[in-house]
């Protein structure tokens, strides 16, 4: 490991120290805040893993959540809940791969498209099981607290960026920027593009069902409209290209200041947050396509040329 | 021994013959251009070759054994490795890291500082020694044609195809890029390559394969070819003939 290595190795190790302990300190406020932080920062940072080399937009972050909290909204009752998330990742993981095996040979818009129909999909397959069995939704009662997700959150995010670290390091993140860059020289150079796409879109699908499985026990009443809420997607896509995806701290660097806004606005002007989102993307397809990260960087490259000429 | 051989190669596209029905074998340490007027069929044959294209029909088999039909992965790992008649390069990566794509998935695998070593041993190679780590945009276009021949030959492969690997160079880069090519034939590699540049066929080739309108029309050495009527036909005319 070089320096610079364990230097950031460390300054990750501080931040997620000092996340882990906000139950210890923070207000109901920040507390609440800090849930859905953390959440943001799983979700989009997972959603990163795979979006971020290979440019292929997924809208599928709702389907893959939703059937985590279905995972914990059936299972609750009869397993632990640690095996629930466990259950929950595997379903994300075959979901993923199931999904990734027949579009992933597209390219572009049919994916995305592709996607965003899945969640939908998934909704309406549940829905009518439901109306079948002449149910509505389900109670998801349990004694866990909130600073007990909270806390599993935060594990979880230290999962994703361990997770995150070690395919940067590997010959499969390293197939993967091929694969972003150009398809065709990946394919020649002996890469099978399909199976590397397929395995880290499993990774960032099991990682947002496990997601949706924790944080079932705080919804209490789940239903698939809740569940597989599309604005969950677009959030997630746009709080990771805010922060920028090219970098594995990028996301969470977009979702702290999206989430406060977010939570501002939805309690001042509840029916103005579908504008704000708008607003979000046009500002970044525009004036930060690199998303914060691009920036800071931009900035550095410019202060070391200053240092440079002077 | 016998490296590569195609048998009624063929590739149709709707009602378009684009190669039709060609045959012919390369030695090992043998150097063959692949010639013929433009829209002959040279590319197209590359790229049965390489796996970019599956053949309508026919057999292209390796060391004996049959690899139409697979997958462009598939094909590289088992030793066959291009460059592209427009150059693709990774516009993300630095030089070097271009040069070790080819290195870690293909036919021959390294990783780490093994691959970081070859690397910098086929920058040398090729010519590009010290600039491993520029980014793309900052080279020169012969410089990117370096790099694509040193990414293709990172994988140490049985066969190298070269699709028009020297075109769009002026005079005295074309110079340097014949002496490269030159230099792995030297080396004993297996190549084919597409080419335009009658000097270059002439002094580098020991067999050539001349297409036109799809099919193959001569083959022998650069000298027999050259002067085959029908040859001279194909690329002027019959009143030149």
């Amino acid at each position: 490991m070089t320096s610079l290595e364990i230097r950031n190795l460390a300054l990750a190790a501080i931040a997620l120290a000092v996340a882990a302990c906000l139950p210890l300190y923070g207000s109901d406020y920040l507390k609440s805040m800090g849930i859905t932080v953390a959440m943001f920062t799983v979700l989009a940072t997972s959603w990163a893993l795979f979006s971020g080399p290979t440019h292929y937009i997924s809208l599928a972050t709702a389907a893959f959540f939703g059937v985590g909290t279905y995972t914990t909204g059936l299972g609750f009752e009869t397993l632990p809940f640690w095996s629930l998330i466990a259950i929950a990742g595997v379903l994300g993981a075959v979901l993923a791969a199931l999904v990734g095996l027949a579009t992933l040979r597209l390219s572009g818009v049919y994916f995305v498209i592709f996607t965003l129909g899945l969640a939908e999909l998934v909704r309406q397959v549940i829905t009518w099981t439901q109306n079948m069995s002449g149910q509505k939704g389900l109670y998801v009662l349990t004694d866990l607290t909130e600073d007990q997700l909270y806390l599993m959150l935060v594990g979880l995010a230290a999962l994703v960026y361990l997770t995150g670290w070690l395919i940067g390091r590997s010959r499969l993140g390293f197939a993967l920027r091929i694969i972003g860059d150009d398809e065709t020289v990946a394919a020649h150079s002996g890469i099978n593009t399909a199976t590397a796409k397929v395995l880290l879109f499993m990774v960032s699908g099991s990682v947002a069902a496990m997601t949706g499985a924790i944080l079932a026990p705080r919804y209490v009443y789940i239903e698939p409209a809740l569940a597989f809420a599309p604005i969950l997607s677009f959030q997630v896509v746009i709080m990771a290209l805010l922060g920028g995806v090219h970098r594995l701290w990028g996301p969470i660097v977009g979702v702290i200041p999206f989430t406060l806004i977010w939570e501002t606005i939805s309690v001042s002007f509840p029916s103005q947050v579908t504008l704000f989102l708008g607003i979000a993307f046009l500002v970044i397809v525009y004036f930060i396509p690199n998303g914060f990260v691009g920036l800071i960087e931009k900035a550095r490259d410019w202060a070391r040329k200053r240092e440079g000429f002077a | 021994m016998t490296v590569l051989s195609l048998r009624g190669a063929t590739k149709r596209f709707g009602g378009l013959v684009a190669v039709n029905n060609v045959d012919f074998d390369v030695q090992e340490n043998q150097v063959v251009g692949l010639i013929g007027p433009n829209g002959s069929g040279k590319s197209t044959t590359l790229n049965l070759i390489s796996g970019a294209l599956k053949p309508t029909s026919g057999t292209i088999s390796l060391h004996g054994s049959a690899i139409s039909g697979l997958r462009p992965e598939k094909i590289t790992r088992k030793g066959i490795s291009r460059t592209f008649q427009l150059v693709r390069l990774l516009p993300s990566m630095s030089v070097e890291e271009n040069v070790i794509a080819g290195a870690v998935f293909g036919h021959r695998r390294r990783w780490g500082h093994e691959a970081h070593a070859e690397a910098q041993r086929l920058l040398d190679r090729v010519g590009l020694g010290g600039k491993g780590q520029l980014q793309i945009g900052q080279l020169t276009y012969i410089d990117t044609k370096r790099i694509e021949l040193a990414r293709a030959l990172a994988s140490d492969p049985k066969l190298l195809l070269l699709d028009e690997w020297l075109a769009g160079l002026n005079p005295t880069e074309l110079r340097t890029g014949i002496e490269l090519i030159h230099s792995l034939r030297d080396e004993g590699r297996t190549i084919i390559l597409v080419e335009h540049v009658m000097d270059a066929i002439r002094s580098l080739c020991d067999a050539c394969v001349v297409m036109s309108s799809g099919s193959k029309i001569a083959e022998g050495t650069p000298a027999q070819v050259l002067s085959d009527p029908e040859v001279i036909r194909a690329y002027l005319g019959d009143d030149d003939a």
